[in-house]
């Protein structure tokens, strides 16, 4: 299972004309396997960028990527072997959706492994599976499904190449709250019978708090901080002041600690904010 | 690497070039363009020529602009000038050769006509932006409603696509790094597989413009779009002494190109 090592990354973009930009500058950051963390960071912050370096689909322009202790970008197989290893679902992933049925657009990226048939069908129904896309979906055209539907077929896609690391940019954005907790059970689901790594780029801190175990905060192409959500949500100035907020319960504590109830501990899941409350006898 | 196409670029300015109306700057190049096909001697080339540097130097864009334009036209320039070379009639340049003289000529006439024809073109495209090049088109063509042609509809199309080409192809650079990290390999492979490659962009591609068009054509009506009947515009377009000035010239110069024509200059 691989271990994720990023070392002085920076990406400049349109390098050496009047439009360059650097977007990333000197992150290091280790993920060790199975860790499930989340990027947070407001609109052109540089995750975007950061995430398409960890399978290569963008080249460093100084610094590397390790993936198992080996640099994904040594040469042009490995920059394609990386894909099979690092599983990136984009924003609004259900665009990539092309192929006539269902079953056949999850194959496609088994496909490119160059797995045999039975391989490749045993990974789509498991695929299909983890996402709880119903077999009598399978050979529907993905058109035909409901926004939800088509989102969980895209993330199946990825997963049928069972990356041991999965990234999701914003993989809830837009869908209703059904959809919202459909997708995450999905993901902790393949997480939890995988034991991948997972990293999930997200604007819903309570999300953040809730599932996972290490927050990075992105800002202006920078880690301005890197910890448990614990650590991270301590800080409520410092992620205003990025632009970023805290998750509801949070922001309810510090409101009753202002007016003088004396909340005890780190508060950033509705679960502790009950805990809290009940410790002073509020209920 | 999609992005780096320039296609019909403009540079924003404030040149007289820049300043002049649409409707002239286009009367303009299709003046240039007749002129140019006029040219048929030396004297001729030496003034169009000449003309374009003028031009070039009012609207201050860099000849290597220009000549980046050019660039994938070149093969045709190379083409076209090698048959004028090898299938013009004349004085053999050496006793026995296949090219000659007039060919040589011929054959440098041609990547003159040729560049000087772009070169104009992209003058007007540097120098106007779509929007302000299509309602000078609309108010150009607007005879022809007269005889039932849609011509508001027709320039509507053509704005909308010049708006959607940056769009688009960010969408492309989207579909292909998400099919990508897919393991979709556009590089390798024979001719047929690579065609066979491009079918997980082409797909989603037509998907979503089709998509954007319903959504455009929804919001266009929710702002009470119905065609171009009794709309005003924002930007009103006005001639000023400048255009009459520019088109008289040019109209100046169309009637020098027919003289020297004459003369066989």
């Amino acid at each position: 299972m691989p271990e994720l090592r990023v070392e002085a990354l920076t990406h400049v973009y349109s390098a050496g004309t009047p439009f360059e930009k650097t977007a990333i500058e000197n992150i290091s950051l280790t993920v060790p396997q199975g860790q499930f963390v989340g990027l947070l960071g407001h609109t052109g912050s540089g995750k975007s960028t950061f995430i398409q370096h960890l399978n290569a689909l963008l080249k460093p322009t100084s610094g590397a990527v390790l993936v198992d202790g080996e640099d994904i970008n040594r040469d042009k197989k490995t920059r394609r072997a990386v894909k099979n290893k690092v599983g990136l679902v984009f924003q609004y992933p259900e665009y990539q959706l092309f192929e006539e049925t269902v079953y056949a657009d999850i194959a496609f990226g088994p496909k490119n492994m160059g797995l045999d048939k039975e391989e490749i069908d045993r990974r789509v129904r498991e695929a299909a599976g983890f996402v709880g896309v119903e077999e009598a979906l399978l050979e529907r055209s993905p058109l035909e499904l409901s926004g939800g539907q088509k989102r969980r077929v895209a993330i199946a896609g990825v997963i049928a190449m069972r990356p041991g690391i999965l990234i999701l940019d914003e993989p809830t954005a837009g869908l209703d709250p059904a959809g919202c907790r459909q997708i995450m059970a999905n993901i902790l689901r393949y997480r939890q019978e995988t034991g991948a790594t997972v990293m999930i780029v997200s604007h819903n801190m309570d999300d953040a708090a809730r599932l996972t175990e290490r927050l990075i905060v992105f800002d202006h192409g920078h880690v301005a901080m890197d910890g448990s959500p614990e650590e991270v949500f301590s800080q409520p100035e410092r992620l205003m002041e990025i632009g970023l907020s805290v998750p509801q319960s949070t922001r309810l504590a510090m409101a009753l600690r202002a007016a003088g109830v004396p909340l005890e501990g780190p508060v950033y899941t509705h679960r502790q904010l009950m805990a809290a409350l009940k410790e002073v006898g509020v209920c | 690497m999609l992005k780096d196409i320039t296609l019909g670029q403009y540079f924003p300015g404030d040149t007289i070039v820049h300043r002049l109306d649409p409707r002239t700057k286009i009367l303009v190049l299709i003046l240039y363009i007749v002129a140019l096909f006029l040219a048929s001697g030396w004297v001729g080339y030496g003034v169009m020529i000449a003309v374009t540097a003028v031009c070039m130097l009012l609207s201050h864009i860099k000849p290597a602009n220009i000549f980046k334009g050019l660039k994938p036209m070149l093969l045709i320039i190379a083409f076209t000038a090698a048959l004028n070379l090898f299938y013009t009639k004349g004085t053999p340049v050496l006793p026995g050769w296949i090219i000659t003289w007039e060919g040589i000529a011929q054959a440098v006439k041609m990547i003159l006509r040729i560049t000087l024809l772009i070169a104009g073109t992209f003058l007007l495209t540097y120098t106007t932006s779509p929007m302000e090049l299509t309602d000078g088109m609309e108010r150009l063509l607007s005879p022809l409603k007269k005889i039932g042609l849609p011509i508001h509809e027709l320039t509507m199309m053509m704005s909308m696509a010049l708006r959607f080409i940056p769009t688009l192809i960010e969408e492309t650079d989207k579909i292909m790094s998400a099919q990508k990290a897919r393991g979709a390999d556009f590089e390798n492979g024979t001719l047929v597989q690579r065609a066979k490659a491009l079918l997980p962009i082409l797909v989603p591609l037509f998907v979503s413009s089709f998509r954007r068009a319903d959504e455009l054509a929804v919001a266009m009506e929710c702002r009470c779009y119905h065609g171009g009947s009794g709309r005003t515009r924002m930007k009103q377009l006005h001639m000023t002494w400048q255009d009459g000035a520019a088109i008289l010239l040019f109209a100046l110069l169309l009637a020098g190109m027919i003289l020297l024509k004459r003369f066989g200059l």
